[in-house]
């Protein structure tokens, strides 16, 4: 019981970090019907600027919570700057090209960017600073520490920030117009340009505070990070309906819980032929199963068969 | 239009040049770049079966090397000791299959895949078979890394050893062999293996791509609703030639097995998948030609920046900076990308991709 107990809170934990990621494939998917091969390696990079930041600063001898706020805060700028440029040099000249090409100048700027990254980082694993004693709090007999706490709690805050934003705001109107028709939005006097400019450059903002998650929960950063992230994550934008922002938050979250459920009982359940070994193996099996039973995802109403 | 006879001879000088290429590459530059040459027919093999889904019916593949993957376990299985590891009682010496009945296997069980996978993504849009390749690609890399425990099926990462070599007509391929009097070693005798098996890719290709099946798959990829207003069954026509390239990936992963003797999960990384894609998007989608040319390039490439990045960097800064090996990905990425925006037909169009992608450009933006 506490082994499942225990599980749930890390699947939860994982969970909430796929749902950021998701948000901003579904975005962008949204908005352009694009998906944003790039997205997992912005996740990277922003993970990787946060660690350098981190470690920077820390050894010019600044306080480490104020380290921490301000290499988020350079994360975020960093990778906003970054989905900002894929934008405008991979996908905006393509935007009336035929699906194939956007498709492939994003598999291309994932590329440039693993590649970029492994020649400033390296290819070892970095590990991140221990910056506050994280206590473990016991749960029904589960642990929780500090650590996993704040990532969970943050995401659900961020994620109801941007609830807000897209649902309260003047910029979110325009967003969701831009969803729906792009010309008739146009029309009535959206910028479109600005607004997927900066519909991308919100989904990095959340991908690096999101990358930062990730290396925080695990301890580690690395540049190959991005690619098995963003294939889950997506995974997650579909399962909980692609283009759908609360699908994307529930697909993560139930995304985190069979990969962790699934992962703990796999040995169990197939009698010991296959091990933990295969986590990573679960999020491609949902991805299939969506894909053939329900395409449309848990939330999404636009079936999205087109060609 | 060329004269029927003026044709015949550019094939003749062509085929002649082809059939001295081992041995002229051997003299000018010795015998490893015969072997990089073998590995160039190869990929153009692998390039041309990606060809024609990427090219022809206009889906996009990411996970192709898995089909390569599958081929070259199959043979590697089926060839050489290992299955005695697993199963002493009922294989005591492994597996020893010859290679020209694994072959058709190979490509069947590669192709079966290629059902597996695309039947639930075709009827979707093309973006979702993009994604669900890409994870069935890795997910063919972990069995593989994972599959030696309990019951060692791959031998995880160690991959598996001591593959039979192909046969031909009773001889080994992978000992020299003195045919009237000139010897053949091993390298240039693969080479003579490959470049038959290329050719057949290359007139099936060729024979495809003028056929119903080639002009319905090429409807399909410019406009697939008026495809099926015309009476194209599209979900059956993007199955068969997801499969029928994955069968191609399957019988050049059974041939990569036979000719290496080896092969482990390392070889079939999501950067092999994307450098075959690179080579399909570089050459001209859809184009034979501009596919071999791509192919041909990209596979010498990495060897050139091997013997030139490398001392150049040695004797610019002492040390090696970049590895050729991330400077060759980044190239790969910067061409995908400047090939889409600037020449998106690629190097040597087709004549038909050119008119189609070419035309967009006019759209000005909305």
């Amino acid at each position: 019981m506490e082994i499942l107990l225990q599980q749930i809170i890390n699947g939860l934990v994982q969970g909430s970090v796929y749902a950021l990621v998701a948000l901003g494939y579904t975005m962008v998917y949204g908005i352009l019907g694009l998906i944003n091969f790039a997205h997992g390696e912005v996740v990277m990079i922003g993970a990787m600027l946060a660690l350098s930041s981190l470690t920077t600063l820390l050894g010019m001898g600044i306080p480490p919570v104020l380290a921490l706020l301000l290499s988020i805060v350079l994360a975020m700028l960093g990778c906003m700057a970054l989905g900002y440029s894929i934008e405008r040099i991979a996908y905006r000249p393509l935007r009336h090209a035929p699906r194939l090409a956007p498709l492939i100048t994003a598999i291309g700027v994932s590329i440039v960017l693993q590649n970029l990254a492994m020649m400033i980082w390296g290819r070892e694993y970095h590990s991140f600073p221990q910056l506050i004693a994280s206590h473990p709090h016991t749960f029904g007999g589960a642990i929780i520490n500090d650590i996993q706490a704040i990532i969970f709690i943050l995401a659900l805050a961020i994620m109801a920030g941007l609830m807000v934003v897209v649902h309260r705001t003047r910029l979110g109107r325009a967003m969701r117009a831009v969803a729906e028709n792009q010309h008739a939005a146009q029309l009535m006097g959206v910028d479109i340009n600005r607004v997927i400019s900066i519909t991308f450059m919100l989904g990095s903002a959340l991908a690096a505070i999101a990358g930062l998650m990730v290396s925080a929960n695990y301890g580690l950063a690395h540049y190959y990070m991005g690619f098995l992230l963003g294939l889950k994550a997506f995974t997650a934008a579909v399962l909980g309906g692609i283009g759908n922002l609360r699908g994307a938050m529930l697909g993560g979250l139930l995304l985190g819980l069979i990969e962790s459920l699934g992962a703990g009982y796999i040995g169990d359940f197939t009698g010991g032929f296959l091990g933990s070994n295969y986590q990573d193996v679960f999020a491609f099996f949902v991805l299939i199963a969506v894909l053939v039973f329900r395409p449309s995802g848990l939330l999404g109403e636009r079936l999205a068969e087109r060609a | 239009m060329r004269s029927d006879k003026k044709s015949r001879i550019l094939f003749a000088v062509l085929a002649i040049a082809l059939l001295l290429l081992p041995f002229i590459t051997d003299t000018l530059f010795g015998r490893g770049w015969v072997r990089i040459v073998d590995f160039a027919m190869l990929y153009i093999m692998l390039a041309l079966g990606l060809n024609i889904v990427v090219g022809y019916a206009g889906l996009l593949d990411l996970g192709y090397i898995a089909f390569f993957a599958v081929g070259a376990y199959c043979y590697a299985l089926t060839g050489s000791p290992h299955l005695a590891l697993a199963f002493p009682l009922v294989f005591p010496d492994g597996v020893h299959l010859s290679f020209w009945i694994v072959l058709p296997l190979a490509a069947l069980l590669a192709g079966g895949f290629g059902v597996l996978l695309g039947a639930p993504t075709l009827r979707l849009r093309g973006d979702y078979l993009a994604i669900v390749t890409l994870g069935f690609g890795e997910i063919i890399r972990i069995f593989l890394n994972n599959l030696n425990a309990p019951v060692n099926l791959t031998n995880g990462p160690q991959g598996i050893s001591r593959i039979d070599a192909v046969n031909v007509a009773g001889a080994p391929l992978s000992v020299t062999q003195n045919i009237l009097g000139i010897s053949f070693p091993p390298v240039h005798l693969y080479f003579y293996l490959f470049l038959t098996f290329t050719a057949l890719v290359i007139f099936v290709s060729h024979r495809l791509e003028k056929s119903r099946i080639g002009r319905a798959w090429m409807a399909i990829r410019e406009d697939e609703i008026a495809a099926s207003a015309m009476g194209i069954n599209t979900r059956d026509l993007k199955l068969l030639a997801f499969a029928m390239g994955a069968m191609f990936g399957g019988a050049s992963g059974a041939l990569f097995a036979g000719f290496q003797g080896f092969v482990s999960p390392e070889s079939f990384s999501l950067m092999e998948s994307i450098m075959v894609l690179c080579m399909v998007v570089l050459g001209g989608m859809g184009n034979i030609i501009g596919v071999i040319l791509g192919g041909v390039l990209l596979a010498v490439l990495p060897e050139v920046l091997r013997h030139s990045v490398v001392p150049m960097q040695q004797a610019m800064f002492g040390k090696i900076v970049v590895d050729p090996e991330s400077l060759r990905m980044l190239l790969f990425g910067t061409a995908l990308i400047v090939m889409m925006l600037y020449r998106p037909a690629g190097l040597l169009p087709s004549r038909v991709r050119r008119r189609e992608l070419g035309s967009d450009e006019v759209a000005e933006k909305a």
